[in-house]
């Protein structure tokens, strides 16, 4: 295992672990579709920030983009709360509508920015991100994609760990919360510019569609098979640890997209999980009737 | 710009694209209504991202871009998309949105490491494949039109045939299972025409934005209209309309794809539609609610004035009438010199009395709500200290046929629980 591929692993475990953890919390509380379609609309702040910037480290401008996240959340609760459309349809219009005016930034002005076409948009580039080494006096410090991603990471640490209290009790008991006066949409805005600023900084590695996947996939496998919050967040990790290195190796063997290698690895995991799930539920049922 | 738009009705291949992106915007349209009614958008959306690897199947098994095969292979993937949704969410712990998303993006990755599969083969068509992604109208030769005629013809007669039992699946679910509607065999068939119009649809409109083409025609046609073949009508118009209108913009610069440009167009007529649609627009909402605002104002000020003149004060100043009611004295003021522009309140010496009309109308508020708390009393054995709060709300609600059907069931009366007279 060469250092390039060691650098690959470690962009791809970081994103995975963070997706991992906040993926958890978007399916015990039901908005999966909300950071789906944040994942999506984030897309024209992502590429306004990439035209203003040609040079693109600027995290602030990025930061900005993240924006763009959140405000997906107020446009939805605008359409269905005040112009009385109904939640699906504020959802799909919304996502749709934000990501085709990014794809259409792209087309108009995206001319001669290699960083930025309709192929990055879908499926990143993970795959090539070791070619982007950052060297300073001569010390090697990471990949970009690896130094974006890493400081995204700690903080989706910082926050499970010490608002794992409220980020448990609204994802269990909303109501509860409430009347216990925990101001529940701080952490609900909290908890979705957190989705939005994971998204937008994986977006260069796994593009804007397939972060879903890794969002949704590993929680969803371990929301099967454990009951506990911890275990469920320990084993979506554990979950996606593997589906990042057999991915990858995969993607190698035959030579395609590693994103979406990764995602297809994470989900056959999930197709194993429930077809053990499904035959262990038969085998009990059969020892129970005997 | 002319000169763009009459080439679109002259040029005979620009003519067959509009011909073919008119016929999927009005079938996307139709069935869209359906899975809006349903409530069931997302999935539309996730069998629009499912079928991306039916498409890639499907040209690897045949090599080329024929419409059936891909067509094939997309109605066989976006069908397995949704009894996958429909399992997961119905057998294991999951809810309906993990289960969309998951099998969404999962199917999503297996389209995309096809696709770069593909890409490696030598086969020459293959460049056009990723056209799929975000769409091409441009591409459609004259076969695919005439494939999607008849696919379209086909969704159209079956929505004809069953438009019956349709609509009882959308709008009353329970109801239809009762009186003996197969609801299972219906479901299905409507999740087959979303997945048989997504694929006729992505090579305009791409895997990724197909969605929108079904949800927003069918949003905006409901503020429109409340009846189903009108809504329907209304759909099929405005996706067709909102489609050319995208193709025709994306043309303006050379090698865009066609589907931003149609889910742009889609957006904003339908942002308009929410904005400022008759009876259900945003606008319409907010001007019907300031009215009654103002009704409810002046009716509760002329009914002070009328209880002031009951209590034998008929020149009310400004303050015998904020001792009266408590009100905010500007907004006091503003109304009161509306009521004396509008003839029910007269000006003496800076007080005010009431006009006769004033006096009438003051007298009908007044009497709905003692007719209230009286019919409150004797009929609904209310307490005499829990009717006033209701009345306040109702009495002005309370309509001229309302008021004699009042009258007659009580008889006619002439006072109040509180011993006022009920003014006639």
């Amino acid at each position: 295992m060469g250092l390039n591929d060691i650098l690959t692993l470690i962009t791809a475990l970081l994103i995975a672990w963070s997706c991992s953890l906040l993926g958890c919390f978007l399916v015990l509380r039901k908005v999966v579709m909300v950071g789906d379609a944040i994942s999506h609309s984030v897309l024209p702040g992502i590429v306004i920030a990439y035209l203003i910037s040609t040079k693109f480290d600027s995290i602030f401008i990025l930061i900005g983009a993240a924006i763009f996240g959140v405000f997906t959340t107020f446009l939805i609760d605008f359409f269905h709360k005040k112009l009385k459309l109904q939640e699906d349809a504020s959802i799909g219009i919304t996502f749709t509508w934000l990501f085709a005016a990014g794809v259409i930034l792209i087309s108009l002005f995206g001319d001669g920015n290699a960083d930025l076409d309709q192929d990055c948009v879908l499926f990143g580039e993970l795959g090539t991100s070791f070619l982007d080494k950052i060297i300073y006096h001569g010390r090697l410090f990471g990949t970009r994609s690896m130094l974006m991603i890493l400081p995204v990471f700690i903080i989706v640490v910082l926050f499970v760990v010490f608002g794992f209290k409220g980020l448990q009790i609204i994802s269990f008991h909303q109501e509860y919360a409430k009347s216990k006066g925990i101001n529940v949409s701080f952490w609900h805005y909290t908890f979705m510019s957190l989705v939005s600023i994971t998204t937008v900084m994986s977006f260069e590695s796994v593009g804007a569609i397939l972060v879903v996947g890794l969002l949704v996939i590993p929680p969803a496998t371990a929301y099967l098979l454990v009951n506990k919050l911890p275990s469920m967040l320990f084993v979506s990790c554990i979950i996606s640890t593997i589906a990042c290195f057999v991915g990858y190796y995969l993607s190698i063997i035959f030579d395609v997209s590693l994103s979406s290698m990764i995602i297809v690895t994470a989900g056959s995991l999930f197709m194993l999980v429930l077809g053990f799930i499904k035959i262990r539920f038969q085998v009990q049922k059969t020892v129970e009737l005997k | 710009m002319m000169e763009g738009i009459t080439y679109f009705f002259t040029d005979p291949i620009a003519q067959k694209v509009i011909m073919g992106i008119a016929i999927i915007g009005a079938v996307s349209g139709v069935v869209g209504t359906f899975s809006f009614l349903r409530k069931k958008t997302l999935i539309a959306d996730a069998i629009s991202h499912s079928v991306l690897p039916g498409i890639c199947l499907g040209f690897m098994f045949a090599g080329t871009k024929d419409p059936i095969v891909l067509l094939t292979g997309a109605l066989v993937i976006g069908w397995i998309s949704v009894w996958l949704i429909d399992y997961l969410s119905s057998t294991t712990k999951l809810s309906a949105d993990t289960a969309i998303a998951l099998v969404s993006t999962l199917f999503f990755a297996i389209g995309s490491v096809l696709l770069s599969v593909i890409s490696k083969s030598q086969n020459a068509e293959q460049t056009g494949l990723k056209n799929f992604l975000f769409g091409k109208a441009a591409t459609m030769t004259t076969f695919d039109v005439e494939v999607f005629t008849v696919v379209s013809i086909a969704i159209f007669v079956l929505v004809i045939l069953f438009f019956k039992p349709f609509q009882l699946v959308c709008f009353n679910h329970e109801f239809a299972k009762s009186i003996g509607v197969k609801v299972k065999r219906m479901e299905f068939l409507l999740s087959t025409l979303t997945v048989m119009t997504v694929a006729i649809g992505i090579q305009a409109v791409g895997v990724v934005l197909m969605s929108a083409l079904l949800i927003a025609p069918a949003a905006s046609a409901r503020y429109w209209t409340n009846r189903l073949p009108i809504m329907i009508l209304l759909a099929a118009l405005f996706g067709t309309f909102s489609s050319v209108i995208g193709v025709m913009l994306s043309t303006m610069k050379n090698n865009m794809p066609t589907g931003p440009w149609i889910v742009f167009s889609l957006f904003t007529f339908t942002l308009f539609t929410l904005l400022f649609a008759p009876h259900k627009g945003w606008f319409s909402i907010k001007r019907r609610n300031l009215s009654n605002h103002k009704k409810i104002t002046e009716e509760n000020l002329l009914k002070t004035f009328y209880q002031l003149k009951e209590e034998g004060n008929t020149a009310v100043s400004f303050r015998d009438f904020l001792e009266k009611r408590a009100v905010d004295t500007h907004s006091l003021v503003r109304d009161v010199r509306r009521m004396v522009k509008h003839g029910f309140l007269v000006e003496k010496d800076k007080t005010f009395s009431l006009t006769e009309s004033g006096n009438k109308e003051a007298a009908r508020v007044l009497r709905s709500h003692r007719l209230w708390e009286l019919y409150l009393t004797n009929r609904m054995n209310f307490k005499n200290d829990h009717i006033h709060g209701t009345a306040e709300t109702i009495e002005h609600l309370i309509t001229p046929e309302i008021e004699q059907l009042l009258l007659k069931e009580l008889d006619f009366p002439t006072s109040d629980p509180h011993n006022k007279e009920i003014p006639y």
